[in-house]
């Protein structure tokens, strides 16, 4: 079945009244039929009927067989990463979300779980970085905020090799765009309140994986931790996912245009998006993904243009997050990445001259005009 | 202010822009910001989210802490605070603690290299001689689950202080409204708001709330790095289920007294758990530190098969995991809310398959009896 119909018809014909839509759960606990007998749902924390619609429909989306959902996408990611154990090495993005850098670096540095950072679109440099303990590699494709594509096939492969797991953030292209669980990754994470969500409504986190060993330990943790999505924000997140075709094709359509008007902007010196055919990710992204989603980063002439920009746009929402129908504009140096220590950010490209834009789904004119009398 | 005006109005509950009675849902990952500037607004969900923040206020003033935090769950609570640990840290921790709890300690954290020593903490001198080197901390549930062992809070909180200990104390069984720890002395207070704080089984939330700024900027920390945020509607839910905290409390403890007298007269039952009750070795030290029993009551009957006949056989509580809710649930400790123990420890910890939990709800105490009877024979 294709993604568009798996996503629309998510959780139809669950419910034995009829209902079209899911039932929201809102219960804390479950009445046993009898003594040591179970309808399948004890205790919401661990299964609750809306959550399970949730969880099996991502599984489904990403062509996995579990799916796990979080109260927010670090919610997901530190349980991966509790997963793999104290006393492991991972291989990570170099350009990753600072949400992440800070839980690796102030958090899970203490359980001995540490990071090596690379540039993970170049092969050579993941495999230099692989040591005995390495437990996983972590990657972003494309990258946040710069958008830079990292071959997942032959990641997969080197990580198999050496007997290691390939965990995706898969949250910019989406399943829709890109499936990596196809491409040979073990385990998908997404920041759901993001294009998944759509709607800049919601708090949420999706992890799905093939192997069922692997699954069931990411449950035995997400249940013993208690790190779940409630009832009321799973089914938010299951109508949000019944849209995602529709609004990422519009999102994009609106990306590859803004990207193209950027690009020929005087006052903008640079633009990362990897639907740009200059872009040396645009190949590679086209071989592993349907599309190049709708997040673009571009860098303006001098930093004094960046308080004005962000002051004169109307339309135009600065805020921190993306994915939603609403276009949004964040400044990575302060926002996103501002717990990245100033000069690693610098010599990632994540200056002081560079704004993030996640596109909507609004008319692409009205964005344009915005942009244009923001930038003169 | 009496604690039950207190309840409703602690100053955060009335919306300041439009005067709306019931704070707003604020149902949104992420906020306009003005400029470069941030000056401490809003500006992620995950960060601080309006609604989560004035539960978070209310839950402050009723534990009369310095600052509450709110979590996915009770366990994404207890998860959060032991992230406060390094590998090499040892804990104490109340020996009939809560299995969930039980397991994450012994499944997750001690693979962190978090060690756990679980002890009897109704014993002051049994605390002491196991505090070793390492030891950072005392993890304390008084009255106890599902035992409602009482410890002794004020003298291990000294105990705590002479060695430098940080107490933790999960308060789910009392409330703020019967028992306020931090005023005894204790550190952090931890809550699985699923219970009686919320109220009503519709909702599973959790709750920390500090004594000082040291400890509520780390857990700040972990909570927005961690990310186990409880959602806006399930906030809102909760900050529902807190205004009828006392008329609920009030009406669980005089039915649970009702039903605790008459179980401990009753032939097939041949011991009664309950604070208040006379041959509960710790009810006068309950009396000085709380201002009532709550509603939890357990009880061993005379064999395995007559509290499995009668678990059957109930009619009114529901037979399920929780406690704390407007309806009566029954709970059979070893198989369902300590199952993740293992079986020796458990049995040596007395939760056998002869005891029986009951959280008593506001059903008629009359009908309650009236079902047991029948259930017990």
């Amino acid at each position: 079945m294709e993604l568009d119909t798996l996503a629309a018809n998510m959780g139809v014909g669950y419910d034995c009244k009829g209902s079209i839509s899911v039932p929201i759960y809102q219960t804390a606990t479950f009445q046993h039929p009898a003594l040591n007998e179970s309808t399948g749902f004890d205790y919401s924390r661990s299964g609750n009927p809306t959550r399970l619609v949730l969880e099996k429909g991502i599984a489904a989306l990403e062509n996995g067989n579990i799916g796990l959902a979080y109260p927010s996408g670090m919610s997901a990611i530190t349980n991966v990463f509790m997963f793999l154990g104290y006393n492991s090495h991972l291989i990570m993005t170099e350009d990753i979300y600072g949400g992440t850098y800070r839980l690796l670096n102030e958090i899970l540095n203490q359980y001995h779980i540490e990071a090596t950072y690379v540039d993970t679109t170049n092969l050579q440099e993941i495999t230099n970085a692989i040591q005995e303990d390495t437990a996983a590699i972590f990657i972003e494709s494309p990258t946040n905020p710069l958008l830079k594509v990292c071959d997942l096939k032959a990641i997969a492969q080197i990580a198999h090799q050496n007997n290691i797991l390939l965990i995706v953030d898969n949250t910019f292209l989406t399943p829709y765009l890109q499936n990596p669980l196809q491409l040979g990754a073990d385990i998908v994470i997404h920041s759901a309140s993001k294009y998944l969500g759509g709607h800049n409504d919601l708090i949420a986190g999706l992890v799905a994986v093939k192997d069922q060993e692997i699954g069931d330990k990411l449950y035995f943790w997400q249940n013993s931790t208690g790190s779940i999505l409630s009832p009321h924000e799973s089914w938010l997140l299951l109508r949000g996912i019944k849209t995602l075709g529709i609004r990422m094709e519009k999102q994009q359509q609106n990306a590859v245009s803004l990207a193209r008007w950027l690009q020929n902007h005087p006052q903008v010196t640079r633009v990362y998006y990897p639907g740009l055919p200059d872009n040396p990710g645009y190949l590679l992204n086209l071989k592993q993904a349907r599309g190049y989603g709708a997040m673009i980063s571009f860098e303006v002439r001098t930093p004094e243009l960046i308080p004005r920009f962000l002051e004169h746009i109307e339309l135009i929402s600065f805020a921190e997050s993306l994915g939603g129908i609403e276009t949004l504009v964040t400044f990575p140096y302060t926002q996103t990445h501002g717990d990245i220590n100033e000069e690693t950010r610098n010599s990632l490209g994540i200056n002081n001259r560079l704004l993030r834009l996640s596109i909507g789904i609004e008319d692409q004119k009205d964005l344009i005009q915005d942009m244009e009398v923001a930038l003169s | 202010m009496k604690k039950s005006t207190k309840i409703l109005h602690t100053g955060n509950e009335v919306d300041p822009v439009t005067g709306a009675v019931s704070y707003p849902i604020y149902q949104v990952s992420t906020f306009h910001q003005d400029g470069l500037e941030n000056d401490g607004a809003y500006e992620y969900s995950r960060s601080a989210n309006p609604t989560r923040n004035t539960l978070e206020n209310i839950l402050t003033k009723l534990e009369n802490g310095y600052r509450a935090f709110a979590f996915a769950s009770g366990m994404a609570t207890i998860s959060s605070i032991f992230l406060l640990f390094s590998p090499g840290d040892h804990l104490l921790v109340t020996s009939d603690v809560y299995g969930g709890t039980y397991r994450a300690l012994t499944g997750l954290f001690q693979r962190l290299g978090i060690e756990t020593t679980f002890i009897d903490t109704t014993i002051p001198e049994n605390i002491e001689r196991n505090i070793k080197d390492n030891t950072r901390a005392i993890y304390l549930e008084s009255p106890s689950n599902p035992l409602l062992k009482i410890t002794n809070i004020r003298q291990t909180v000294q105990l705590a202080q002479t060695y430098n200990l940080l107490t933790i104390m999960d308060n789910t069984f009392m409330t703020p409204y019967f028992q306020r720890p931090l005023e005894l002395g204790i550190d952090i207070v931890i809550h699985s708001a699923t219970k009686y704080l919320g109220g009503h089984s519709d909702l599973i939330i959790g709750a920390a709330c500090v004594n000082c700024e040291n400890l509520a900027s780390r857990i700040k920390f972990l909570q927005n790095t961690f990310g186990a945020i409880a959602a806006p509607q399930d906030c809102w839910l909760l900050m529902r289920g807190i205004k009828t905290l006392k008329v609920r409390m009030e009406q669980h403890q005089e039915s649970a007294r009702a039903l605790a007298a008459w179980l401990n007269e009753h032939s097939y039952v041949n011991e009664v758990y309950y604070p208040s009750l006379i041959q509960n070795p710790g009810h006068q030290i309950h009396q000085e530190q709380a201002d009532g029993d709550g509603g939890i009551i357990s009880f061993r009957l005379q064999s395995s098969t007559k509290a499995r006949n009668m678990l059957e056989n109930v009619r009114i509580p529901v037979l399920a995991t929780s406690l704390g809710a407007v309806e009566s649930i029954i709970t059979y400790p070893c198989t369902m809310s300590h199952d993740s123990i293992p079986i020796d420890i458990r049995e040596q910890m007395g939760i056998g398959e002869d005891l029986v939990r009951l959280s008593v709800g506001l059903e008629a105490p009359e009908d309650l009896i009236a079902d047991l009877e029948q259930a017990l024979k």
